[in-house]
C-alpha cells in the first residue's frame, strides 16, 4: 500500500495526474454545491452528454486530440444543449425534466454515431477517443493537467468571489432581482461555469459519469453542515477525494477507466455521510429519536406514578 | 431623503396590463400611492393582486404600462424599494441561518463582490430583536415555524431601510404572535412616513390595519381611503360570483365599526 503510493508520488507524470484530478474534483465539487441547491442535478449530466459530438467534431475538424480544442467542442455542445432545453420549455409544454432527458439522450446519441464513425474511419491518430466515454486519466498529457488545473482554479476563485451573489440568485432569485443584481447575467455565468467544470472533466472521468463529480459530493457535503460557506469546503474536499482515488486506481491496471472509479469513491462518501453525518445523518436520527422515546416513556411513567401517588394520598 | 420626497408620489402605477399566454391576468390598472399610507390589496383568488406586485416590481414582464417610482424609473429608486415576497417562493431547507437571511437585505447596498462585515451583522441583528427573532439569530432556517420564517423576511426587507415596501400575502398562514409583529411593524413604518403595500387576504383584518384600499379583480375596481372605498357595494363589484359570503363578511365587518 505504502510502495504504491510512494510509487504514484515518484513518476512525475502519475503525479501530475493525480494533481490534475484532485483539483477537478475540488473545483468541481464547489460550482456543483450551487448546481445542487438551485435543484438543476440533471443540467450537469445534460452538459456532460452533449458535449460527446462536441469532442467529435472537435477531432473530425481538426484530426488532432487535443485537450484544448476538445474543450472548445464539448463548451460549444453544452451550450447548444441548453439552448435547446430552454426553446423546448419555453415553445412547448414540456416541463424542463422531460426537455433535459429528450436532448440528453439525442445529443449523446448523434455522439455515439459520430464515434463509431471515427473509429472506423482507420487514421492511426482516432485510437483513444473511445476514453472519452468512461474517462482515462491516464491518458492525459502535461499539457491536457495544465488546462484541468486552470479550469479547477478557475472554477474555485469564481465561485469565492462570487460567493454573495451566487448564493442569492440560489436561494431567492425574485429577491436577487429585485434589490438589483443581473440574475439572468448571473444564472448563465453559473452555467457557463458548470459546462466548463463538465467540458474539463471529460477527459479524467468520461461524459457519461463527469455529472457526478458535480452532484454526489454537494449531495454528501449537504449531510455535515447547515452553513454555505463549510458546504462548499466540504464537497470540495469530497470531491477531490474522489478525483484522487479515480486517478490513484485506475493507474494500478491497465484500462481501469477512471470514471467509474471516481463515481465509487463520490458515491462511497455519500453514503458514509447519509449514515454517520452528525445531526442530519440516519444513525443520528435514528438515535434522537430513540432517546426521545425514551426520555417520554420515562416522563410519562413518572407522571403516571406522581397521580397514582396523589390519588392514595387524598 | 424625506424632503425630496414631497414632490413625487411613492408609486404611480399608469395602464399596466400583464398577460399570460395571451390571457390578460392584468389590465389596464393605473393608480397613485399616497405617502406615508398603509395600504392594502385585495380581490378574490385569481385577481391578479400578486401578479401586480410582481409586475411593478418588473419580475414579471407587463405588456403595457409604466411604473414611476417617487417620479422616477424603478430601476433608479431601486434602493428605496423594499420587497417580502411569498413564504413559499423559496426553498427553506437551504443551508443558512436568520441572521445570513436578513443580512441579504444590505447585500443591494453592498455591491460586488464585498462580504457583509461586522456593520451589517449588528443592524441585523438589531433588527431580528425588532420583529421578536434575536434568540433565532443562529438557528437554520427549516428549523422555524412558518411565522417566524414569516419575521425573517419581514427583518430581510427592513434592513433595506427603503421608504416603499411591498409585501406578498404577509399574513398568509402565521401565527397570533407574527400576526401581532407584524401589525407593530407596519404600524412603525408608517410613524417613519414609509408606505407599504401590502397583498391581503382577510377582509375582516382591513379596516383595522390599512389606511387605504384597492380593490382589484383582474382590472382595478375602486381605490381609495378604507372609509370610502371599503364598502358592501365595492366589495360585491369586486368579488362578483362569490358575493354572497363575502359581501356579507364585508357588511359585517363594516357594522362593527
Amino acid at each position: 500500500m505504502l510502495d504504491w503510493l510512494i510509487s504514484l508520488w515518484s513518476d512525475p507524470n502519475t503525479r501530475w495526474i493525480l494533481m490534475g484530478c484532485t483539483l477537478l474534483g475540488l473545483g468541481s465539487g464547489v460550482i456543483g454545491s450551487f448546481t445542487f441547491l438551485r435543484r438543476e442535478s440533471l443540467l450537469g449530466d445534460t452538459l456532460a452528454h452533449a458535449a460527446l459530438p462536441g469532442v467529435c467534431i472537435a477531432f473530425m475538424l481538426h484530426e488532432v486530440k487535443s485537450a484544448s480544442l476538445f474543450l472548445i467542442g464539448a463548451l460549444v455542445a453544452g451550450i447548444a444543449a441548453v439552448f435547446c432545453v430552454s426553446a423546448i420549455t419555453r415553445w412547448t409544454k414540456i416541463k424542463s425534466d422531460a426537455a433535459m432527458g429528450i436532448v440528453l439522450t439525442f445529443f449523446f446519441g448523434v455522439g455515439t454515431v459520430m464515434l463509431t464513425h471515427i473509429q472506423h474511419s482507420g487514421s492511426g491518430s482516432q485510437s483513444g477517443l473511445d476514453k472519452y466515454l468512461f474517462g482515462q486519466a491516464a491518458a492525459m498529457v502535461t499539457s491536457d493537467v495544465y488546462i484541468l488545473m486552470g479550469v479547477s482554479v478557475l472554477l474555485v476563485v469564481a465561485a469565492m468571489l462570487l460567493f454573495k451573489e451566487f448564493k442569492l440568485i440560489s436561494f431567492d432569485p425574485g429577491f436577487a432581482r429585485g434589490i438589483g443584481l443581473p440574475v439572468g447575467l448571473l444564472e448563465h455565468a453559473m452555467l457557463i461555469l458548470t459546462t466548463v467544470a463538465v467540458a474539463a472533466g471529460i477527459q479524467a472521468v468520461g461524459v457519461v459519469l463527469v455529472a457526478a463529480l458535480l452532484i454526489t459530493p454537494a449531495a454528501a457535503a449537504r449531510y455535515w453542515t447547515d452553513r454555505l460557506p463549510v458546504m462548499l469546503a466540504y464537497a470540495g474536499v469530497f470531491g477531490a477525494l474522489s478525483g484522487a482515488s479515480g486517478a490513484a486506481i485506475s493507474t494500478l491496471g491497465e484500462g481501469i477507466p477512471t470514471g467509474p472509479v471516481t463515481v465509487l469513491a463520490a458515491t462511497l462518501l455519500f453514503v458514509l455521510s447519509l449514515l454517520l453525518a452528525p445531526g442530519r445523518g440516519l444513525l443520528s436520527k435514528t438515535l434522537r429519536h430513540r432517546n426521545l422515546k425514551a426520555d417520554y416513556a420515562r416522563s410519562a411513567e413518572r407522571g403516571a406514578l406522581n397521580a397514582a401517588e396523589g390519588g392514595s394520598q387524598k | 431623503m424625506k424632503k425630496e420626497t414631497t414632490a413625487a408620489a411613492p408609486l404611480t402605477v399608469s395602464g399596466i396590463t400583464v398577460a399570460y399566454q395571451r390571457k390578460a391576468v392584468v389590465e389596464d390598472v393605473s393608480f397613485t400611492l399616497p405617502e406615508g399610507k398603509l395600504v392594502a390589496l385585495i380581490g378574490p383568488n385569481g385577481a391578479g393582486k400578486s401578479t401586480l406586485l410582481k409586475a411593478v416590481l418588473g419580475l414579471v414582464p407587463s405588456i403595457s404600462g409604466a411604473v414611476a417610482i417617487y417620479g422616477d424609473t424603478y430601476k433608479k429608486m431601486r434602493s428605496r424599494v423594499g420587497y417580502v415576497p411569498q413564504r413559499e417562493s423559496v426553498d427553506w431547507d437551504f443551508p443558512t441561518d436568520a441572521l445570513d437571511v436578513v443580512m441579504m437585505g444590505r447585500y443591494g447596498h453592498l455591491g460586488w463582490i464585498k462580504r457583509p462585515g461586522r456593520k451589517e451583522k449588528e443592524l441585523a441583528m438589531s433588527t431580528l430583536d425588532k420583529v421578536g427573532m434575536a434568540d433565532f439569530a443562529r438557528r437554520q432556517i427549516s428549523q422555524l415555524s412558518g411565522g417566524q420564517q414569516q419575521r425573517v423576511f419581514l427583518a430581510r426587507a427592513l434592513v433595506q431601510e427603503a421608504d416603499l415596501y411591498f409585501m406578498d400575502e404577509p399574513f398568509a398562514g402565521v401565527d397570533a404572535a407574527t400576526e401581532k409583529a407584524i401589525i407593530a411593524l407596519l404600524s412603525e413604518l408608517k410613524r417613519a412616513g414609509k408606505t407599504v403595500l401590502v397583498v391581503h387576504h382577510d377582509l375582516s383584518t382591513v379596516e383595522e390595519y390599512f389606511d387605504h384600499v384597492l380593490l382589484l379583480n383582474k382590472k382595478l375596481i375602486a381605490a381609495g381611503p378604507v372609509e370610502t372605498t371599503f364598502t358592501p357595494e365595492l366589495l360585491h363589484e369586486t368579488y362578483g360570483g362569490k358575493l354572497a359570503i363575502v359581501s356579507s363578511n364585508g357588511r359585517e365587518a363594516l357594522v362593527k365599526q
